[in-house]
Formats: structure tokens, sequence, C-alpha cells
């Protein structure tokens, strides 16, 4: 792995970031010259400029296959598939998020919302590729800000306040804790760079208690952008008042990119103490699976019930994380696809429906068969893949990584998942069967569904179920990116 | 290459819930007919199926793949069928196609009905004929799953929602200990493939066998009703709608019984021999224990569903004896007992559409207005009751026999079993079918219609030939058993 300096060349490799924020300033200024009824295309700018990202990103700074992995930019940022994966799942949920943003009459005019939420997209690819300390913070923190405002945009609600303020309270805190962390860090190797200073620590002779008290301070950061317990508290409160497009940001790309850096991070810079902190991460990914979970069953207001959910699935997730192999690490990442396709999708769903009936209460679901049979199939479709049912993309996610966990040996942490899955079925069960079960009096009313929204929930369920029937390809993908970890 | 037949049997049902999704959902009639059609289709093609498997050749035939499917894990699709599958093939095809005959009468949104009952079609088929073992599962829980909504949305009002998922529940829990079982077996093998006749040549630790075969073994009997997990049973086959129930004792759980089978005995055989004594005792159990609880219900459809159970116990002691005529009396049983209670269902579900009560107590006279459905019953009971001339005696004397050889004992407790199912079919058909018929029924009885007639026929019509013809099966079904017993070390 070469340390290489600044090369013009190097440039086309962070052609998204760039296009990113391109995209950001492009909106921001079409909403100062655009008028009202025109802003609503702003949306679809961001969406349609989200996928020719992508589609650029893929012809043209794809890493070389079966190349070494370069450190670009003074060791600043690396280039390689895994961070590549991970950069083209935020953009996809970017776009995602753009498309059922425009349903939303107070978020789809304004430019400032879609600009905030692309430099949020813009930190997250930051976060996948740094492999330094320093960019790493702030890539962390051109995530976080951007997440915390929209997060609390809708001024006039008073629940999306409190969410604004509770994400941001819990989220410096959290960062605080994690700078010392990696002060520490700086202070025993006197590097920045993680690869370096990975090697400073493997020939060094450290404490393996110390090393660990640090690894458990950088864990803290890491552990609240994931939602991991005990550091989850804010994110049912969060989720439930941000605005719903927001709260599927959050629950899908944030999650996705905290596991970037957990992967890079843990799995890099603390080789000699492994079996401490597996043992750790193992007791935290049971914890994190069985509290989310429990906690989901009470829930009457379905967006809480999806962030109790999706703790438990960054419960799940860490599995692969504790298995310590190249296939565990490939696992997350198929699972953090898998997850984040289907989320997007249960939450477009959620959106759709309050723009349609103004509630989110569960109960409230009641006869949507009746009224919209579609949707009420593409929730289903959702659910089931959350709770893990094949031929849906779920089933092969919790298969790999519950094969990863067997495979290295952990074997109670695999039954603690399987058994955590039943109970995840259990409450997803019970949202269907409000759904097809249930009688309501407005059962003639049939829900409108915009055609953004549309064509988002057709694309997200055909890919739970294409990817779900046919993952072979995926996962020697995936395979492919967890290779530079090991 | 070959028609790909198995492939085609198993898609088709849910080739046939994408059609009906994408049909109008008011078209009820249109819905009907486009999911008999498909039914017939898959009953035609499990016939001929049947009929053209090469006994003389025997082994795995109409093998497709292994194809690769997740190459990096060397997951392969892959499916045959030998004399232990293909009956089992047949079965749900008969099941299928009687399934959807009777199911003429569904008015609340048929094409989700059908569309779900087509997709647990396409898992049960799946798993059946899966050669590999993450196909197994793959198609396990495509089957379990459509039963919740099947149960909880048509299902009786009474028991439905708490029924489903109980169900579900069970059936979920015991399918993931399995789950873990099957990967433990396939990262100790370390041969890169999750193929179930390349894992038979594993050579598993003794010890490694007798720590997982449990997980395995008993996950899956979860499906197939051993006792003390069988709870679900009979109150998940009463809560179900007539066609799912018949699906789901006739079909479902010998999927259960089949998978421990396939995965438990067939790959873990020095596991199965240090089980074996407490299957038996459990599968003991369930055939005593289950007849009297049938005999005491007052419901004529919970009478059906411990029925179920204790008949299910007795495949569960064909497998215990480890022995060839065990083995063959086992997958005979699956076969004959699928039919028999397809068929007994079927009956339950033509009176209760009329009298509106299974109350045994209330019910009476029923062979004066609905003489087929009496005479089918009759043939059902004398199945179940192992009376020479009829399928059930074919099934049972083999296991017997099998089991007098491994534990006279065991064969004697049982067969009270035997004698307790005569009592309860004997008292069932007397209350129900005989007897004086109540003034409320007297001419609100409709009688029942040609599919219903087509269906009744076809279930008795085969419990008899197989009753008065055994060579139709039993010798397909004994090569399949010899197989699983060379690997239980059998010359």
């Amino acid at each position: 792995m070469a340390f290489a300096s600044f090369e013009s060349a190097h440039i086309i490799i962070v052609l998204p970031e760039i296009l990113l924020l391109g995209l950001a300033g492009l909106i921001l200024l079409l909403d100062c010259f655009w008028r009202e009824r025109h802003r609503r295309i702003l949306g679809w700018v961001s969406a349609g400029g989200l996928l020719l990202t992508i589609i650029l990103a893929i012809l043209l700074s794809r890493p070389e296959i079966d190349g070494d992995p370069i450190l670009i930019f003074g060791g600043m940022l690396r280039h390689d598939w895994l961070g590549f994966t991970f950069k083209l799942i935020f953009l996809f949920a970017a776009a995602v998020t753009s498309m059922l943003s425009l349903d939303m009459e107070d978020l789809a005019k304004r430019g400032e919302y879609f600009a905030l939420m692309l430099v949020a997209a813009f930190g997250m690819c930051l976060m996948a590729a740094a492999s330094d300390l320093i960019i790493l913070l702030l890539a962390i923190e051109t995530t976080s800000i951007p997440l915390y405002i929209l997060a609390g945009f809708m001024k006039a609600d008073d629940k999306s306040t409190e969410a604004g303020i509770k994400y941001f309270l819990f989220g410096a805190l959290t960062s605080a804790v994690m700078l010392y962390g990696f002060s520490l860090l700086f202070g025993f190797s006197g590097e920045t760079n993680v690869y370096r200073l990975a090697a400073m620590v493997r020939v060094g002779d450290f404490s393996p208690w110390i090393l660990l008290g640090t690894a458990l301070l950088v864990l803290v950061g890491f552990g609240f952008k994931v939602s991991v317990v005990p550091f989850h508290f804010w994110s049912p409160d969060v989720y439930e008042g941000a605005p719903t497009p927001i709260t599927a940001f959050i629950s899908t790309a944030s999650k996705a990119a905290g596991f970037a850096l957990l992967l890079r991070v843990m799995l890099t810079t603390f080789p000699t103490i492994e079996a401490y902190w597996t043992t750790i991460f193992a007791v935290l990914a049971a914890a994190t699976m069985t509290i989310g979970n429990l906690l989901a069953i009470p829930q009457k207001n379905i967006k809480r019930l999806l962030a109790y959910s999706s703790i438990a699935h960054a419960g799940y997730a860490l599995i692969g994380l504790v298995a310590l192999s190249s296939f565990g690490a490939a696992s997350i990442v198929f699972y953090l696809l898998g997850y984040v396709i289907t989320n997007l999708a249960a939450f477009a769903i959620v959106i759709v429906f309050s723009q349609s009936a103004g509630t989110e209460q569960i109960a409230d679901y009641a006869g949507l068969s009746r009224r919209s049979p579609g949707l009420a199939l593409a929730l289903m479709v959702a659910l089931l893949s959350l709770a893990g049912m094949p031929p849906l993309v779920g089933f092969v996610a919790k298969f790999y990584v519950f094969a990863a966990a067997v495979q290295s040996g952990w074997i109670w942490l695999a039954i603690v998942g399987v058994l955590n899955a039943i109970i995840g079925l259990y409450y997803y069960m019970t949202i269907l069967k409000v759904v097809y079960l249930y009688r309501s009096d407005d059962e003639q009313v049939s829900v409108d569904i915009s055609r953004p929204a549309a064509v988002a929930l057709v694309v997200c369920s055909m890919l739970i179920i294409g990817i779900g029937t046919i993952s072979g390809p995926w996962l020697d993908l995936v395979v492919e990116a967890a290779k530079v970890l090991f | 290459m070959n028609f790909p037949i198995l492939s085609v049997i198993s898609f088709i049902p849910i080739g046939t819930a994408l059609i009906l999704f994408l049909l109008p959902g008011d078209r009820k009639n249109l819905i009907r007919w486009v999911a008999l059609a498909a039914a017939f289709t898959c009953f035609t093609l499990s016939v001929l199926a049947y009929f053209s498997y090469d006994q003389d050749v025997g082994g795995y035939q109409f093998e497709e793949g292994p194809f690769p499917w997740v190459g990096a894990l060397g997951i392969s699709y892959h499916v045959g069928v030998d004399g232990m599958n293909l009956p089992l093939v047949l079965l749900t095809g008969i099941v299928i196609f009687t399934g959807v005959l009777i199911s003429w009468g569904v008015d609340d949104r048929p094409r989700e009905f059908f569309a779900f009952l087509f997709i647990l079609a396409t898992g049960v088929f799946g798993v059946f004929i899966s050669l590999d073992l993450f196909q197994l599962f793959f198609f396990y829980e495509i089957a379990v799953f459509p039963m919740y909504l099947l149960i909880a949305i048509w299902g009786w009002k009474a028991t439905r929602e708490y029924a489903a998922m109980k169900l579900t529940l069970y059936l979920f829990i015991g399918s993931v200990i399995a789950l873990v079982g099957a990967l433990a077996m396939v990262f100790a093998a370390d041969m890169q493939t999750f193929d179930m006749i390349a894992l038979q040549e594993a050579g598993f630790s003794t010890a490694f066998q007798r720590f997982w075969f449990p997980f395995v073994f008993f996950g899956f009997a979860v499906l197939g009703g051993i006792f003390p997990v069988h709870n679900w049973s009979p109150d998940g086959h009463v809560a179900a709608p007539t066609a799912v129930s018949m699906f789901h004792a006739g079909v479902l759980m010998k999927l259960g019984a089949f998978a421990a089978l396939r995965v438990g005995i067939m790959l873990m055989p020095e596991g199965a021999r240090m089980w074996a004594p407490l299957i038996l005792v459990l599968a003991t159990v369930n055939v005593v224990y289950g007849a009297l609880i049938a005999m005491v219900q007052r419901d004529f459809k919970y009478v059906i569903g411990f029925s179920s159970v204790s008949h299910m116990g007795l495949v569960m002691l064909g497998f215990a004896t480890l022995n060839l005529r065990g083995l063959t009396g086992a997958g005979l049983q699956m076969f004959s007992h699928g039919v028999m209670t397809a068929l007994f269902f079927a009956v339950v579900g033509m009176v209760y559409d009329r009298a509106h009560t299974r109350e045994i107590p209330k019910l009476g006279g029923i062979s004066r207005v609905m003489p087929l459905v009496a005479v089918a019953f009759i043939v059902g009971g004398l199945v179940s009751m192992g009376m020479p001339g009829f399928s059930g005696f074919i099934a049972e004397f083999p296991i017997f026999m099998g089991l007098w050889q491994r534990e006279p004992i065991v064969a004697i407790i049982a067969a009270l079993g035997i004698v307790i199912t005569a009592s309860y079919i004997m008292r069932i058909i007397s209350r129900v079918f005989f007897g004086k018929i109540p003034v409320e029924f007297e001419g609100k009885i409709s009688s029942i219609n040609n599919f219903d007639r087509i269906a009744l026929v076809l279930l008795a019509g085969i419990l008899i030939l197989i009753g008065v013809y055994p060579s139709i099966i039993a010798p397909l079904v004994e090569s399949g058993a010899n197989a699983v017993w060379a690997l239980l070390g059998g010359a």
C-alpha cells in the first residue's frame, strides 16, 4: 500500500464527493432564482443528480478489480472497494430520500433542505473512505451537523424541534468522548493515519488495557452513530420527531456510515486486542438485538417501532463484526445493503400513508389491504424482509451474518440472534395483522400514492426480491470489498 | 437437456401467485379458474413424474443441477427425487388440487387467498425436492409464513389470531434452531458446499453428531408435531380455513418430518442412533396421548386435529426404529396420512359450512343429506384405524413390524393408540353421520357441489387404491427407505 502525495489523477477518485457538493450548490442557486411553483422540481433535480453521480462513480471512480488499495491525498483517504461500496449505498439512500421528500409539502420547496441532505451524504462518503483520524472527525461532523438541522427542520412542530435538539446534544456529547479517544491514540503513537497508527500499535509495547480503554472511548462515538445499546436512547425520539424522509435517511445511510467507520477503525487499529473487543462487541450485539426487539413490541407508533427495530438490526449487523473474519465483514456489508433498501421501502410506505391518512399510529393501518392492496403488499414485502423471510433480501442477509458467526465459533451469539429474529417476526406480524385482518370505517377510501413515491417503492421492492433470490453476485461483490480489511 | 419437471412443478404455483396479484380482485370467478388450472397442472405433472420414475434404476432422478447459486459459500440449486420424497411431491400435487377444488366458496378476497396458498405450495414443493441445505431452508421458510396470513385472515373467527401467531412462532423457532445446527454441520464439514449428497460423506465425528443432532432433528420435528411441541398443531388446524387445514395437516406436517429425516437422520446417523430412544418415547406419547385427547373432544375438527398428532407420532416411531421396515412404514404413513387427513378436513369443512357448528352433540344424521360425505369420512376412518384393504394398514403394518424388531414393548403401547383411534372414529361416525338429524337442520342442509364431489372421490379413491394394490407405492418407498437405511449402516 503506497502513501501517495497529492496527484491530480486522484481527483477522479473523489468525483462522487465533488459532484455531491456541486449538486448541493446547484440546488441552493436554483432555490434563489426559481419561482416558488418551480421549486417542487428541486427534489427531482436532487434525485436525478444523485442517480447521475452513481452512474459516473461506477464508470469513472471505481477501484480496480484485484488492484491494491491506495491511500490518496497524503494518506487522508483510502481508495478501496469497501469505501466505494458504502458510497454507492449512501448515494442510493440519498436518492430515494429525495424522491420521498417530494411528497412533503413543507420540505419539497425548500432548497436548503435538499442541500443539507446532500452535504450530509458528502460527509458519509468521506466517512467511508477516511483513513486518518483528522479527516475521520471532520467527516463525522460534516455528516452530523446537517442531520441535526434536518431532524429539527419542521420548526413549527414541537416534536421535530425536540428531535433536533436531542440528536444534537447526544451527538455532541458522544463526539467529544470519541475525540478524546482519538487524542489518546495520537498521544500514544504520534500518528493520525490509522494504518500507520496500526503499525505502531503492533510493534509498540502498549498495555492492552490502555488500548482497550481507548477503543471504548472511540466506540462511544461510533456506537451513537449506529445506535448500539447503551447509546441508543436518542433514536426513538429522534426517529419519531424528525420529518419522515429524514428519519429514513438517518436510519439507513447514517447507520451504514457508522458501520463503515466501525469496520475500518476497529479491524485496522486494534489488532493486538482483538480477543477483548470482540467479546465486548458480542455482548453489545446480544444486548442491542434483545433490547431493541423487546422494546419494539409495545410500540403504537410505526415510526417508533421502526426505530426500535433499527436498533435491533444494528445488533444483527454487529454479529458480523464479532466474527472477525473476511466473510464476517462481507456479511455486514451485505446486511447493511439489504437493510438500507428494506428500511427505505418501509419508510416510503409510512410517508405515503401518513400523507394520505394523516396518521402514524399502527392501529390506523387497519383495512389498508382493502384500501390499497398494492401498498399493503409492498408493506408486507418490506416487513417480511426486515423479519428475515425468504425469498427477500432480509433472509439471506441474516443467513450470512449467522453463518459468519457459526463459522467463527460464536454459536451462542448465533442462537441469541436467531431467537431475536423470532421476536422480530412477532411484532412485524402484528402490523401485518392490522393491515390484512382488521376492518376500518374508511375502507372505501383508497390511499393516494404519488408518482415519486411509487417509483421509489417499486425500485426498492424489486431490489428486495431480486437480491433476495439471486444473492450470489452481490455477495461476491461484498466479499471482494471486505478483502481489503484483512 | 431433459424437461426440468421438478422445477416446473415447484415454480408453477409461485408464478400463478404473481399472475393472480396482477388480476383485478373483483373478477372472482376468473381468479378461481386460473387457480384451478394451475393446481390441476401441478397435479398432472406430479402424477407424470411419479409414474415416470424408473424404479429399476433407483436413486435420485429428474436431477437438476447443481447450479451455483451463491458461489462464495458453495450454495447451489440442486433438486432431485428418490423413493422417499417423490410420493410426497405427488401428495402435495393431490392436496393443492383438491384444496383449490373445495375452496370454490371462498368469497373474501379470493385473489389473495389463492395467491398465498400457491406461495405456500411453492415452498412445500421446494423443500421436498431440494438436495441443497440452503435451498431447503429457503423454501421451508417460504412454506411457513403464508400460513400465518391464511389462518389469520380466512380462519375461524374465534381463535384465528391466537392460533395463527402461535403456529407461526412455534414453527419459526423450530426452523431457526435447526438452521444453527445446519450451519454448524456445513462449517464443521469444511467442504465449501451446502449440497446434502456431498455432506452425507462428510464423516462428522460421533461427538459432533451427538451434540448437534437434537438441534436439527427436534427443530424440524416441531413442524412434524412431536410431543411436547405439538401444541400449535390442533389449534392451528382448527382455526384454519378448510383448504389450509388440508394443506397444513396433510402436507406441512410431513414437511417437518421429512426435513428431520433428510437433514437430521441422514446427515447425522450416529446422532440418530444415540437419540432414537428418546424419539421412541416421545413419539409413543404422541400416538397414545394424541388419541386419548382426540377421544374427549366435543369439537369435530379438534378430534381430527389431535388424530393428526397421534398419526404423526407413528411416522416418528417409524423413523426411530432406524430399520428398513420402520423407515418404509414411516414413508408410506406420510403419504397415506397426508391424503387421509386432507380428506378428513375436507369433510369437516363441508359439514361445518352447512351446519354452522362443529359440536359433536349438536350434529347428527348427516349421512342422510350428504351421503357421499359420510362415505368419504368412513373410508378415511377405516384408513385411520389401519383396517386391511385401506392404505393405513399398508403403512402401519411395517411400522409395527419394525417396532417389534426394535422394542416390542413400545410396539405394544403404541398399538393401544390404534384401539383408541377406532373408538373416537366410531364415535364420530355414529354421532355425526348417523342417528337422528336435529330438527333445526331439517331441510337446511344443502348438498355439496361437483367440485367437492371430485375432491372427495379422488382422495378416497387413492386411499382405497393403495389399500388393495400396495405395489403402486410400497416398492418405491422401500427403495427410498433403503437409501436411508444404508446411511445408518444397514446393508
